[in-house]
């Protein structure tokens, strides 16, 4: 019994000893860290009320040095909830809804404030959200749409340049497709649902997504972002103006411009769609499947023939070119310098994108200018790939007679050695 | 020459005229294809024939007492001509030849010591630029013609002084048959041949311009990247690979250093080969005539190897 009494105490004694060595390296830890009561709860919360301390380091606001307090109030440094989470240390609780854009705005209008983080950061986020579809359906009661947290997320919020952000402009669509192609929620509001869908389709998301343009347009470029609201009917043609200018232009002075408007459709949409946006071609001038003429003109009008005569000449000049670069390219298989005319290739390829921009005007003379000019330089091209082959082939025959003399020379010196040793 | 005398009636060496010039040589000048082209597939085909002479030499055994300094003026010669071929290469200023120029400068500026001072001479600066294009031109025009006439006046003098040489095999036959010597004069009938010679590598000369004109590539950039898989000539490929081949650390020398180094010392060596030969007749020769194979199974190995290679 003695000697299980001594075994007892050798073995608390130990437990003793264990227990304060973990409370010291718990201790060595811990030095440095600041005390976060609310962390230290939230981590074990379940389903949205979880929020660890890996999460939140990963939030911007963390990083800078705000924590649980600056939004939700309270008292961060003491353990006893009933007094971490009292109104009388100003604790506010969840946020409701309805006020998220009001406190969000309470810093991030304030740009005296702002300065002190990021000087260069807008602060006019909170009066532009008013302006929004958004903003104004959230003050007349609607709490469904977006407000700030939806987008930019919560607890883990990054800055948009941030690749990982919910808002970096890779991520804007699949950001706003959580609710705008969500059938069931987007109901109520009778708008589609599938634009997400087409934009996958469009040539813009091809630019941003394979090819790593982040210049290219997502939703809020045209859209806005904190404004964001659906450019009206009269607007489209500012919206794609602020990429295609020249395009713009040239549709503003048209006689589409003024027709459209009567009609009340959105210009460039009306061609080119909104969201599925899809590379043009010439084959938008044909009567084909990708016609988008014939779709409101009457075979054989006025209208139909210009079509027709510019289809017919870009197509002639594509056609050119291609014949240009042919001829070029059996040359330069063949060893002839056609350096220049290949440079000015490019000048007739330039022409092409030209004449397609100037489509725009609708006016076939106009159309017919840059096509022309274009004409000339491929014209010019073709030739000299033609007079590479035909110089390649006097070469060869100049080679063939020469090749006969050197023979003649070496068969008359062979014979001459033969006579002199002989 | 003649053609590179022609040439220079055209050429302007400049980074801005350079290329130009060549263009217009190629495209505008009556023939200028053709003298462009020759000059250049005849210097290839220079340096192809100053190798293939260095080896008959050495296979031959003409490099033997008493023919060490024309052994010795004629591996000069060999180092000139390549010499030739890197300072011409970067003359039409394109991007191949601007980016071969750098890095084989580079490679110079390796050699521990002397080899930045070494680089910036070459380029007339820290980097590649019109003052390196000029640089090279003097070297190509003034310089390296310059010293190879000298070296040539020598070897032909040695050539001339000692007669020519004749394989051991052969003439230990001549002496213990002296019915069996036949000798030819120089002229009429060696001149006659050496006519017919003449005439079979201006018909190739000839096909070679007309059936591939020389290349003009595009114009050099100093400002884009180096193009992916870029290679020296030819004549270079055999050191280009082994320098690959080399681990970047070796214990703790830096591995280009080391094979820069031992490319230096194998061209030394060699060039002094004829002094390591001993006058008895039995092992000391054969190591040289192995030691030959290894040299030439090494350079068309490891060219061909360079030329395949990604």
């Amino acid at each position: 019994m003695a000697i299980l009494h001594n075994k007892y105490r050798r073995f608390t004694a130990a437990r003793a000893a264990a227990l304060a060595g973990l409370l010291a390296l718990a201790a060595c830890l811990g030095y440095g860290q600041a005390v976060n009561s609310c962390l230290d709860c939230h981590s074990a919360q379940p389903g949205r009320l979880e929020v660890t301390p890996e999460k939140f380091s990963q939030d911007i606001h963390a990083q800078k040095g705000l924590t649980c307090v600056s939004c939700h109030g309270g008292d961060d440094s003491n353990y006893d909830p009933d007094q971490a989470m009292s109104r009388k240390a100003g604790w506010k609780g969840k946020i409701d809804r309805k006020q998220i854009p009001q406190l969000c705005g309470s810093c991030h209008s304030n740009p005296a404030y702002m300065r002190t983080y990021n000087p260069s950061l807008r602060t006019d986020q909170l009066d532009q959200y008013h302006t929004s579809m958004h903003g104004k359906r959230l003050a007349a009661g609607d709490t469904k749409v977006a407000v700030c947290t939806d987008c930019h997320s919560v607890h883990d919020l990054r800055a948009p340049s941030d690749l990982r952000s919910t808002v970096n402009p890779v991520n804007v669509a699949q950001t706003c497709s959580r609710c705008h192609s969500d059938a069931a929620y987007m109901k109520q509001y009778g708008i589609p649902t599938d634009q997400f869908a087409q934009y996958s389709t469009s040539v813009h998301h091809d630019a941003m997504v394979v090819r790593g343009d982040l210049s290219a347009p997502t939703c809020t470029t045209c859209h806005g972002n904190h404004g964001a609201a659906p450019p009206g009917v009269d607007k489209v043609q500012n919206v794609c103006a602020n990429c295609h200018a020249f395009q713009a232009q040239m549709y503003g002075k048209s006689s589409h411009f003024k027709a459209f408007q009567d009609k009340g459709l959105p210009g460039c949409v009306v061609c080119h769609s909104n969201h599925g946006i899809h590379m043009p071609s010439d084959a938008m001038l044909g009567t084909g499947p990708s016609g988008v003429c014939m779709k409101c003109h009457t075979p054989g009008d006025h209208c139909d023939r210009a079509r027709a005569d510019i289809l017919s000449n870009l197509t002639q000049l594509d056609g050119a070119i291609k014949q240009a670069d042919q001829s070029l390219r059996l040359a330069e298989s063949s060893g002839m310098e056609v350096s220049e005319a290949r440079l000015s290739q490019d000048q007739a390829v330039d022409s092409l994108t030209k004449a397609r921009v100037t489509i725009h005007t609708f006016q076939p003379a106009l159309v017919n200018e840059d096509i022309q000019a274009g004409m000339k330089i491929a014209s010019a091209n073709q030739k000299a790939g033609q007079d590479a082959m035909v110089e390649r082939n006097h070469r060869r025959i100049g080679l063939g007679i020469c090749l006969i003399a050197i023979g003649l020379m070496l068969v008359g010196l062979w014979l001459y050695i033969k006579k002199l040793e002989s | 020459m003649l053609t590179g005398i022609l040439l220079l009636l055209y050429y302007r060496p400049g980074a801005n005229e350079a290329y130009e010039s060549v263009q217009y040589i190629m495209t505008r000048v009556q023939f200028g294809w053709l003298i462009r082209s020759i000059h250049a597939w005849a210097a290839n085909l220079m340096i192809f024939t100053a190798f293939v002479h260095m080896f008959s030499v050495l296979f031959l055994k003409a490099y033997r007492k008493p023919r060490e300094l024309t052994w010795v003026t004629g591996m000069l010669l060999l180092f000139l001509v390549m010499g030739f071929g890197f300072s011409g290469y970067l003359l039409p200023w394109n991007t191949l030849a601007f980016f071969a120029t750098k890095v084989g400068t580079e490679m110079a500026g390796q050699v521990p010591f002397v080899g930045k001072a070494m680089m910036i001479f070459l380029r007339g600066g820290p980097e590649v630029t019109g003052a390196t294009l000029t640089r090279f031109f003097g070297f190509h025009v003034a310089v390296l013609p310059g010293l190879v006439t000298v070296l040539i006046a020598m070897h032909l003098f040695f050539v001339q002084r000692q007669g020519m040489s004749v394989p051991p095999k052969i003439e230990a036959e001549w002496i213990e048959n002296p019915s069996a010597r036949r000798e030819m004069k120089f002229f009429p009938n060696f001149a006659l041949r050496e006519m017919m010679a003449w005439y079979v590598a201006m018909g190739v000369l000839g096909a070679l311009a007309a059936f591939f004109p020389w290349n003009l590539s595009t114009k050099a950039d100093p400002f884009v990247s180096a193009p992916a898989g870029i290679k020296p000539e030819w004549y270079f490929l055999f050191m280009f690979q082994t320098l690959k081949l080399i681990p970047s650390k070796v214990w703790f020398v830096d591995g280009e250093v080391l094979g820069i180094l031992g490319c230096s010392m194998a061209g030394l060596l060699w060039m002094l080969l004829p002094f390591f030969e001993s006058d008895k007749a039995g092992r000391s020769k054969a190591w040289i005539t192995g030691l030959s194979v290894f040299a030439l199974v090494y350079v068309v190995g490891m060219s061909v190897y360079g030329y395949l290679a990604q």
